[in-house]
């Protein structure tokens, strides 16, 4: 069962911002999803591979070309901040 | 209290594929900021990857050149994490089915043979550069970089001392370059190291708390890092504290490491298969191309070396140590098979000295391959001689031609004409007969001395076998 440090802690990892007006509300959710998801693992599932990907397909390969030119003047338009031909984003400390 | 060192090795490899593992952008290094980040690599909506095929073959390669198992099926999952240089927020990887299964290695440590476990190899995406000394308050941010192919290579925690490390380290990259996988680049960031470093007490079975080592760009760095490191955590364990499971940041400057971050909360990437590719599948078909296409490794060239040419083991494993080295030493052999170890000898010395001296890699050699060849061909049909070749060899690298054009500029060829040579033999015989007595007497050592006037002479250029033939039938 998740609770509000839990909770916390995944949208911390996230990168989400959690209203307080919703915090329980969200705590039900997610508890109820895991429910669902511990009924599952009550299946025996001892001989059975698990999938990577629900079509029975295997990857298409790209050949080794370069066919994508410089588009960065398009791209930077969009972008919040630029400088320099970066991309800016407020500073990060490791 | 005695301590064993254990270290695991994590080599991130970039594979010189010309276009990147999930998008058709460029990975060339150096390129205009940002100018080689296509949609794909800047994670725009609505765009999906489409894996490369070299990156497929490139990695198998490796695999078999390690003879380690090949997962035919393979599956790409994501690793979460946030990062600005990394704009999907999840690095696109490899976790429970990699590519590349378990493999091993050969390192040679103080003449002794030591094998490595290769865990696995897996594939997976670069992230972009952040810039953070460009402005004040912003972090720059190149995603050039952003997709570009590696293959990260695990070993197993197998070596015990940073000599070892650095061992496996050299070996694999001389692996990948032979290959034809990855260009070996340190210092642009081609070829990568993290060391997993913690120490237990002698004999024990069970594993130290370890510390993850990175940012070490050079092989020198990594031993320094290495050591460092077994140093700080032998400190904490003899005073009774712990070692933290963290990931530490080598600083080559102030010859330090320092906490990065805790792997604690890092660790929590929330793994899971990426729906946007499907399973990979290594064709038996595949398998079977790539194995009949592996290109000569260096352990079996070391083996013909030695066989087929009639080096030492030495010279044998230091000509292939380099693929530069043993592909210059190649073509130096083409039509001087019979002059072998004399190549070697100017390869492993002369040149290497040069090069060394003079901080130049041997692709940028002044001297060529080819003109190297044929001054080993001018001393062994005797036009020069080995004393001689030096002289020559230096007019070479200083950009003097080559070695016919100063040979013949400077006078050099030897004197072969028996005549001449015996009418000097005559004269030094006449002016010298104290020595002369000396060596009837029964002192060999003498003839040095006859050796050396002759030679004086001669400016160098009597022919040395000729020359002591005829001192030894006069003298004598």
């Amino acid at each position: 069962m998740i609770d509000n440090t839990e909770l916390k802690q995944i949208a911390n990892l996230a990168k989400l911002t959690i209203d307080t007006n919703t915090q329980n509300e969200t705590i039900k959710d997610l508890n109820a999803i895991l429910d669902l998801a511990k009924q599952l693992t009550e299946i025996n599932t001892d001989a059975i591979t698990p999938m990577a990907h629900p079509l029975h397909m295997t990857q298409r390969l790209r050949t080794d070309e370069v066919n994508e030119y410089d588009q960065s003047a398009s791209f930077q338009a969009i972008a919040p901040k630029i400088g320099k031909q970066h991309y800016l984003v407020p500073t990060v400390i490791e | 209290m005695e301590w064993e060192t254990v270290i695991g090795l994590e080599i991130h490899a970039q594979l010189n594929t010309k276009s990147k593992i999930f998008s058709a952008a460029a990975t060339k290094f150096g390129a205009q900021p940002n100018s080689q980040a296509c949609a794909v690599d800047l994670g725009l909506p609505g765009v999906l990857p489409v894996l490369n095929v070299e990156v497929v073959n490139k990695a198998v390669t490796f695999g078999l050149a390690v003879d380690a198992h090949i997962n035919q099926r393979n599956v790409f999952d994501r690793k979460n994490y946030f990062y600005p240089d990394l704009p999907k927020g999840y690095q696109i990887s490899q976790l429970d089915l990699p590519i590349v299964g378990e493999g091993k290695i050969d390192i040679g440590i103080e003449g002794e043979v030591k094998t490595i476990g290769i865990t696995r190899a897996h594939l997976e995406e670069d992230a972009g550069k952040s810039v953070h000394d460009m402005f004040d308050n912003d972090t720059a941010i190149d995603l050039n970089r952003a997709g570009t192919p590696l293959l990260e290579i695990v070993s197993d925690p197998d070596m015990r001392s940073a000599k070892e490390a650095v061992a496996y380290a050299k070996k694999i990259h001389a692996l990948v370059q032979y290959i034809d996988i990855c260009d070996g680049n340190m210092a642009e960031g081609s070829f990568r190291c993290d060391a997993n470093v913690s120490i237990r007490p002698m004999g024990q079975e069970e594993l130290g708390t370890r510390a993850e080592l990175k940012n070490i760009n050079s092989f020198k760095f990594l031993e320094k890092a290495i050591n460092l490191e077994v140093e700080r955590q032998q400190d904490i364990l003899e005073e009774g504290g712990k070692v933290a499971q963290e990931t530490r940041l080598y600083d080559s400057v102030k010859h330090e490491t320092r906490s990065m971050r805790s792997k604690e909360e890092a660790n929590d990437y929330r793994y899971f298969p990426d729906p946007d590719l499907l399973p990979v599948e290594v064709s038996d078909e595949l398998l079977a191309t790539i194995k009949a296409q592996l290109p000569e490794l260096p352990l079996e060239k070391k083996v013909r070396f030695i066989k087929k040419l009639g080096l030492s083991e030495y010279d044998a494993d230091v000509l292939t140590s380099q693929k530069s080295l043993a592909d210059y030493f190649e073509i130096m052999l083409k039509g001087n098979e019979s002059n072998a170890k004399l190549c070697a000898n100017w390869a492993m010395g002369e040149l290497s000295a040069s090069l060394n001296k003079n901080q130049i890699e041997i692709e940028k050699s002044p001297v060529s391959a080819q003109d190297l060849s044929l001054l080993i061909t001018r001393i062994s049909d005797d036009t020069i001689s080995g004393k001689i070749a030096k002289d020559v060899f230096k007019a070479m690298w200083d950009g003097e031609g080559g070695a016919d054009e100063i040979i013949d500029a400077k006078g050099l060829k030897q004197m072969t004409d028996t005549g001449a040579i015996e009418q000097i033999v005559d004269e030094i015989i006449e002016n010298n007969a104290p020595q002369v007595a000396q060596f009837k007497s029964g002192n060999e050592k003498i003839l040095g001395f006859f050796v050396g006037q002759a030679m004086k002479a001669t400016q160098g250029k009597a022919n040395p076998k000729l020359l002591n033939e005829l001192l030894r039938s006069k003298l004598g």
